[in-house]
This record gives structure tokens, sequence and C-alpha cells, in this order.
């Protein structure tokens, strides 16, 4: 298989403008007959979903959540970027677009980040005119703050709530158009299993979490816009339901699964407290332009934070990296954490964090001002720990929280399968080896509301699909696979919950595949993950039945996709023999402990093909060229 | 510590619903209240029996998924806390805590503590948006909004849509969450040339889908997790009387 990402020609800031203009749209009157299935409401499918049935197109949107407004996105804190130079400080397109390629570690396409940073600016445009409530200056101008991985101030944000707001904004979009009768909404349903037929995405097959009924839903077009799989780690700030599925799915029809082991470990989490935690916590990396990041000297030190006087305090961001300080981008400020961590100098009960202190904030800013940006953040963090953090420092660690790689996208964010596009977090695109914060948020909203809705009118325009029914024998085929690995599932009737499943899954890539990676523990792993599938396979316990709310089958679906997944995120990790962003492989550093990139040999998005169960995946290479920014070492010092 | 949970158990939305006692150990302070119902259910699934439904995903207290009535409060005891949010820390050794769904007749019950709030996004639909099709949008900053104007629709906007307003009401009204969305686009420049019809499109569709009447007790936002305050429905029913004194029908909209 040949990977042709499709790049258009041309100098860099002209490909989109041409690359539009290339693209074929259909007639008014012919996008009514077009019916595209969007799997997923988060930034990105909403945004997409409500913009093609602005268009004209007939769109079905589906969400595992009982209401579109409750998608994942909902969760994120911090802001969202984009190249306004609102500050005057020297922003631009061209600056964003560096930024983003370089804070990737050089493990991006160029072109894609290039037209990501030009639409950056019509985001916030859309989203002020739908009424997200962006924080404002006093004479009525939107404000900006600065974010992890830069030196200007280009983030947009709503309080704490930026995600929440902007999510709003596309679920009133769409919303808007279920009522016109545009969208037809499908709530509580997952979808399970995408139809291809001659080679072409044809729709998909889910099922209703309320009645267990399966059913299929035949489109010309299919997009997933299912998110990430941090929970392969069982602990990750994502909420519980995200999943791999859809994706995964979908990569076993053809799709092509591009980089899976780039995980985005968030540093600023709320570190553990116990066997019984559910998942994590994320503070917004907001709080590190405040806060100051500091462990005791002394490894061992138990005294409590205020009586450890500021000479024995480590500062070890601001000491390691002068210029960034506690900006650094995510993986570094992870990385020095655990390394804090690992070398006795954690802190709280069960030694797992770092303090985040924000005296010297108060003493500068004030209790008002700090409470003004951060209230709500210092609110969740009492609720969780009972501490309040204007007493005593707060304690974070890192924790998995997003994922770079994804299903393998062309410049039109078409898979390899025919009119099966993957937008958002769901695809591999922008981030490279490592995400800037506040750029998720602009990526959804990129794809959803200004790139997909161009590119797939060329696919409409152009293709000509021979009309199926549900009745078609491919339809009927995916329907009983899906109903016969749901009775599957409910047979085996063994000894072990799904989460004790899912948990051990957990450790294990967190141990071998998390933070720091080498040969020997992915090795291992690989071996431990196929062991672990086939227990679940003879010893999971699934109560209940197929034909009403079960909320355990849907999660023993889940982990059973993601037994399969990890296997193949393993083997990434273990093939790519650098280390780069977020994948650290200790074999590959230099000698002050700064990742070292391979790029003679690894300069390439690794694209994995499914070749069947048992078989080992293939792997495809989509090499990078780096015309623009020139492939260095990233220097935070 | 150790806590008697009386959960209501109701298999489907047309059976029987009853409560259920069950005797959970080894709570730890530090859990949130979600994770004590997981950790019963672990071991109801290990004795064969149907594990309890409940709502959840964030677990951060911004998806608006969960919620429950925990000893007759709609989150449970602790202010501006959804369930997800809310720790042991706050229950006593011993302590007897009575779990029960949402209950509102425009909220049917779909398992256990699941029930539908499907009329929520319904009322959104007749007319909680500002229609600006994507790529008509001017330049940001040539809207100027008075930061005090901003910070007012962001209070509104902070609704997290979990219903907790609704069960908390006498009267299941849904007013507190109307009020929030009006409110929220109604103090912004940019939602003025709808807001007639948006409040009475959505007033219209609340009453359609079975909530009562908003007779000022005040539940509703003393139940709020993000403390949206009742002078918003002020603003609803102003809003409300002048748009039906004043404007026509509204016209048919277009995509």
């Amino acid at each position: 298989m040949e990977l042709r990402a499709k790049v258009p020609g041309g100098p860099i800031q002209e490909k989109w403008d041409r690359h539009r203009f290339d693209l074929k749209l259909v007639n008014p009157a012919n996008k009514r007959k077009h019916h595209v299935v969007v799997v997923g409401s988060g930034l990105a499918g909403a945004s997409a979903a409500a913009t093609l049935a602005e268009l004209g197109y007939k769109v079905s949107c589906f969400c595992f959540q009982d209401s579109p407004r409750r998608a994942h996105s909902i969760a994120a804190q911090g802001g969202i970027n984009a190249a306004k130079n609102y500050q005057n400080d020297g922003d631009s397109i061209w600056r964003l677009f560096y930024d983003t390629v370089k804070g990737g570690d050089f493990r991006a396409r160029e072109a894609n980040v290039y037209r990501l940073a030009q639409i950056s600016v019509d985001i916030i445009d859309q989203c002020t005119a739908q009424g997200v409530p962006f924080a404002r200056e006093y004479g009525g101008l939107l404000a900006n703050r600065s974010f992890g991985g830069t030196q200007v101030s280009r983030t947009f944000y709503a309080r704490g709530q930026t995600g929440q707001q902007l999510l709003l904004g596309a679920y009133q979009a769409l919303a808007r158009q279920v009522g016109l009768g545009q969208v037809t909404m499908y709530p509580r349903a997952e979808m399970l299993d995408v139809v291809v037929i001659e080679g072409k995405a044809r729709g998909i097959v889910v099922r209703d979490l309320v009645t267990g009924a399966i059913s299929a839903h035949v489109a010309d077009a299919v997009v997933l816009a299912t998110g990430g799989y941090s929970n392969v780690f069982f602990l990750s700030t994502n909420a519980k339901g995200c999943n791999v599925t859809a994706t995964w799915r979908a990569h076993k029809r053809g799709a092509l699964f591009a980089n899976p082991c780039f995980t985005q470990i968030h540093p600023t989490c709320i570190p553990p407290s116990g066997h019984h935690q559910s998942k994590l916590t994320l503070m917004s990396e907001s709080l590190r332009n405040d806060g100051r990041i500091w462990v005791p000297q002394q490894a061992g030190d138990r005294r409590p934070p205020t009586q450890i006087p500021e000479d024995e305090r480590d500062f070890f961001l601001e000491r390691l990296y002068p210029s960034f300080g506690n900006l650094v981008p995510r993986d570094v400020a992870s990385r020095r954490a655990k390394e804090m961590v690992d070398s006795g100098h954690g802190v709280g009960p069960l030694a797992n964090g770092v303090y985040l202190d924000f005296r010297e904030a108060v003493e500068r800013l004030g209790r008002a001002g700090i409470v003004e940006r951060y209230e709500n953040l210092f609110a969740m963090y009492e609720r969780i720990t009972g501490e309040d953090a204007f007493a005593t420092p707060m304690r974070i660690y890192p924790a998995p929280h997003y994922t770079m790689g994804g299903l393998w996208v062309d410049y039109n964010l078409m898979t390899t399968v025919e009119g099966l596009y993957a937008i958002g977090e769901a695809n591999f695109s922008d981030h490279g080896a490592n995400r800037l914060g506040a750029s998720a948020l602009m990526q959804g909203l990129a794809d959803g509301y200004f790139v997909l809705p161009y590119t797939i009118g060329d696919y409409l325009a152009r293709g000509k699909l021979a009309p199926v029914g549900v009745n078609h024998t491919a339809f009927r085929d995916v329907e009983a696979q899906v109903a016969a690995r749901v009775a599957k599932l409910l047979a085996v009737n063994g000894t072990r919950t799904v989460d004790e499943f899912h948990r051990d899954l957990g450790t294990l890539l967190w141990d071998r595949c998390g933070m720091s990676r080498t040969a020997d523990g992915l090795s291992g792993a690989i071996e431990r993950v196929r062991a672990l599938r086939e227990r679940f396979w003879r010893e999971v316990r699934v109560v209940g039945s197929g034909e009403d709310f079960n909320q355990s089958l849907e999660k023993a679906g889940r982990v059973a996709d993601f037994l399969e997944f990890a296997e193949l995120m393993c083997e990434d990790a273990l093939h790519r023999e650098e280390s780069c962003g977020c994948h650290f492989r200790e074999e590959h550093q230099t000698p002050d402990g700064e990742a070292r990139r391979d790029d003679s040999r690894f300069a390439y998005v690794a694209a994995w093909e499914y070749t069947g169960a048992g078989t080992p995946p293939a792997l495809h290479k989509e090499r990078l060229e780096f015309e623009y920014v020139h492939l260095a070492q990233r220097s935070y010092k | 510590m150790k806590l008697s949970l009386h959960v209501w158990r109701q298999p489907a939305p047309a059976a029987q619903g009853r409560f259920v006692r069950y005797e959970v150990t080894d709570v730890s302070p530090d859990m949130s209240f979600l994770e004590v119902l997981d950790v019963l259910n672990e071991e109801l699934i290990h004795g064969g029996e149907a594990p309890i439904a409940f709502d959840h995903d964030c677990r951060e207290g911004i998806c608006g998924a969960c919620g429950m009535v925990i000893n007759g409060r709609p989150h449970g005891p602790q202010r501006a806390t959804t369930a997800c949010q809310l720790h042991m820390r706050h229950f006593t050794d011993g302590q007897e805590v009575w779990i029960e769904p949402w209950r509102a007749r425009a909220f049917p019950v779909v398992k256990d503590l699941v029930v539908d709030r499907s009329a929520f996004d319904r009322i959104i639909q007749a007319g909680g948006f500002i229609t600006v099709r994507a790529g008509s949008a001017p330049e940001a900053n040539t809207l100027l909004v008075p930061k005090r104007d901003a910070d007012l629709a962001m209070d509104a906007a902070a609704c997290i849509g979990c219903g907790a307003c609704v069960a908390a009401c006498p009267n299941a009204s849904a007013m507190l969450f109307v009020a929030a969305k009006v409110s929220h686009l109604g103090v912004l420049p940019q939602g003025q040339p709808e807001r007639g019809e948006r409040v009475v499109r959505m007033v219209e569709r609340m009453d359609a889908e079975g909530f009562g009447a908003c007779t000022n007790h005040g539940e509703c936002m003393a139940a709020c997790p993000k403390e949206i305050r009742i002078d918003f429905i002020a603003r609803l029913n102003r809003d409300f009387l002048k748009a039906v004194t004043t404007t026509a029908a509204p016209p048919p909209s277009s995509p």
C-alpha cells in the first residue's frame, strides 16, 4: 500500500487556498441527496455535523453519551490558540506554525500544521459570533494568556472552562440543525463497526445502549470524530467512556493507524490517592503561568511544605531550563517530575507528586487576582484533596491526557479507506510527537468547521457511489458479526470483572509504555498484553443481557478493543528507536537526559496496517520533509 | 468507614422500582461518591448481581452526566459540587445514605439511577443558539463586549445541563436551566437579533416537555452545582413578557 498524503504543491502559505480552488464542489441541489454519518459529538464531530448540515447535506450524528453536549471536549480547561497577534507581541501564522512543528518535535506534516495556523484566526471569529463568552479586557476586547511551550500570549479562554464553552457553541449549532431536521441525532448509541463495500466506507453498525438493538446506517461518507485512547492506561484524565473502539474497528477494516505510541502525559494532574482511584483529574496547565514547581532538595524530606525553607527547595524546571522555566512543553515537564519522584523527592502522603506553589503569585497579583484567573481550579483542587491551595502548595503529578497518534489521514483528512474520514483527536495529523497546550481545541474545530466541510465535498462530487441499502449482504454480515461479539462477551461468564482486566492493562502500560520506555520493557509488555487478552476472553464476567441498558457490557467491548490496540501501541514504541516528544526511549537520550531524535532513520509517520488476528501488523512509512522549519534539537534552556 | 446505602433499583422504565440496602465497608475519606458505587458494583458483579446503573463520564464536574439524589439532595450535601466530585470525607462512619434518581415527569427513569434528560436537548434545539453559519462571522474584535456583560454571560453559560435544578424543584420546573441559556445569549450583543424569538420558542418547548412552573422556591439555585443564580429567572421572565407583548409570532427558520 502506498501512502499518498496528497499535499498540494506551491509555497506553503498558498497550499490551502489553491487546494480549496482545486476541490470539486457539490451542486447545492445535490447536497441534500448525500448522507454523511458523523460519529462523535465533541468539538470536531459537533462542528463538522453542524457545518455539513448548514451546507445542505443530510447528516446523522452518533454519540455514546446521553446528550451530544457531554462529549469529553467539555473538560478542556485552559484555552484555544489563535495567531491573532492581538497582544502585539510578535505572534503570526508563521510563528504558530513554527511553534507547533517544533513543539511536536518534528514529527508532524508541515502543510497540515501551516493550514491549522491559518485557520486558527477564523475559529475565534466563528466562536465569538456564536456567543462563546471569552474573557475580555475592560475595554471590551478579547483577552489572551500565555501557555506552555510558547513565548507569546495567543491563548483565548473562558475562565477555566474554555472547552465547555467552545463545545456548547458547537453543540448549539448542532442543536439548531437537529431542530431544522437537517441532522438526525442518535445519543446513547455506540458505533461498533464500519461497513466497507468495494473499498469505500458506506456506513456503520451501531448498538443502541438503551435497548441493545443493533442497527445499520448507510452513508455516502463516514466521519470518525471519536477522540483519543488515553484510557488504554485505565487511569487517565479522559472521561470514563472515552475509548478506542471506533478507530480500532476502522483500523481492522483497512484504515492505517499512525504513531499509536505518541501518547501525551500531562504534567499538572492531581496525584492518585489510593487503589480505589477511578480516574485522574487534570488541573489546567495555565496554572504553570503563575505557579512555581518545586520539590525538597533533600530526598525523603517529609516536612510539610511550609516548613521547608526557600533555600532547601529545588525549583527544578527553573534550574534546568532558565529561559522557559515552568513553561517548558508538557513532555519535558512530565519527565522531569517523574525523575524527581523516582529519585525520592516526591511529596504528599504517598510521595507521588511535586509541588505547584502560588505563594509568589499571590504576593504579586493578590488573592483576588488569582481567584479571577483560576477560581474554579482552586475550588476543584480543594474538593478532591480537601486542601486549600492558598494555604499550602498544590500537589501535582503527570497523567495520560491526550493521544497524538490516531488514524492516518491525508491532507483531506481521509483515512486509507475511501470515504472514511477521521477528525480531531481521532486522527494523527497535526501535533507530531507532542501537542502544545491549547492546540487540541484549535485542531478539533479547524477540522470540523473549516477543513472537512470542503474536502468531503470533493469526494462526494467525484465519487460515483452505487446505491446500497441496509439489506446489502455487507451490512447484514457486519451486523451479524457485531451481534456475535456481544453474545460472546456475555457467554464467557468467568470470574473477573472488566475493570480488573482494565486496571491490569493500565498498570502494565503505564510502567512499560508510559513516560519512559525501553526495548526490554516493551518486548515483555507485548507478551503480557497477549496473555492478558487471552485471559480476558477466558475469565471475564459480564452480568446481565445484551437486550437492555448494560454498562458492564459497554465497558467489556471497549476493554476488549483496548487489549488488542495495546499490543500495536507497544509494537510502535518498540520499533521507534529514538526519543522524540512524548516518546522517550531510555536508550536514546543526550548526556543531560533530553530526548535524542534520529532524523536519519525516523523522520517519518509510522502507519500500521492490520493484517489479521495473530499476524504482525505491516509498517508503512510516510516520510516527513521539513522545508520551512529546519530540523533542530528542541531547546528550552 | 462503613456506610449503609439504600439504592433505588429499577430494572426498566416501566418496571416497579424499590430501595435495596447494601453495606459497604473500607470506605476511605479520599474516595469520591461514585468510586464507592464502583467498588460496590465490583462486589455485585462478583456475586452475579446486576451492577447499579448510573450516568457518569468526566468525573470532574463539568460534563453534567452524573446526577443522583443523595439523602434528599440532588448531588448530595456539598454546596456547588456534583456527585462525581463529592468526596467521602463529608460522610460519617455508620451513616445511612439514600440514593435515588432525579424524579420528574419530564425525566423518565431508564434504569436504576439513570434518567432520560433528552427534553433538555429539545429545548436547546427549539432556540438555544445564535444563528451563525460557519464562515460568515466577522473579525472577533470588531464586536466590543463590556467585561461585566461577558462575565455575566459566563456566569450563566457555566450551566452543565445536569438537571439538578429540576430534581430539586417541588414543581419539577426547568426554569433555571432555560433561564441560564436565555441569559447567556441574551446579555451578549451577538444574541440580540434572536432574543425575543429565542425565549418564546424555548419556553414553549419547556412547557410542552412537561416541566412544571416556577413558584419561586429557590431550591434550584441551592442545588445547582455551578451556583447558577435565580436572578437569571427574573431575566427570563422579563425577556419572555417583553417578547410576547411586543413581537409577532416567530418566523420559521431556515438552514
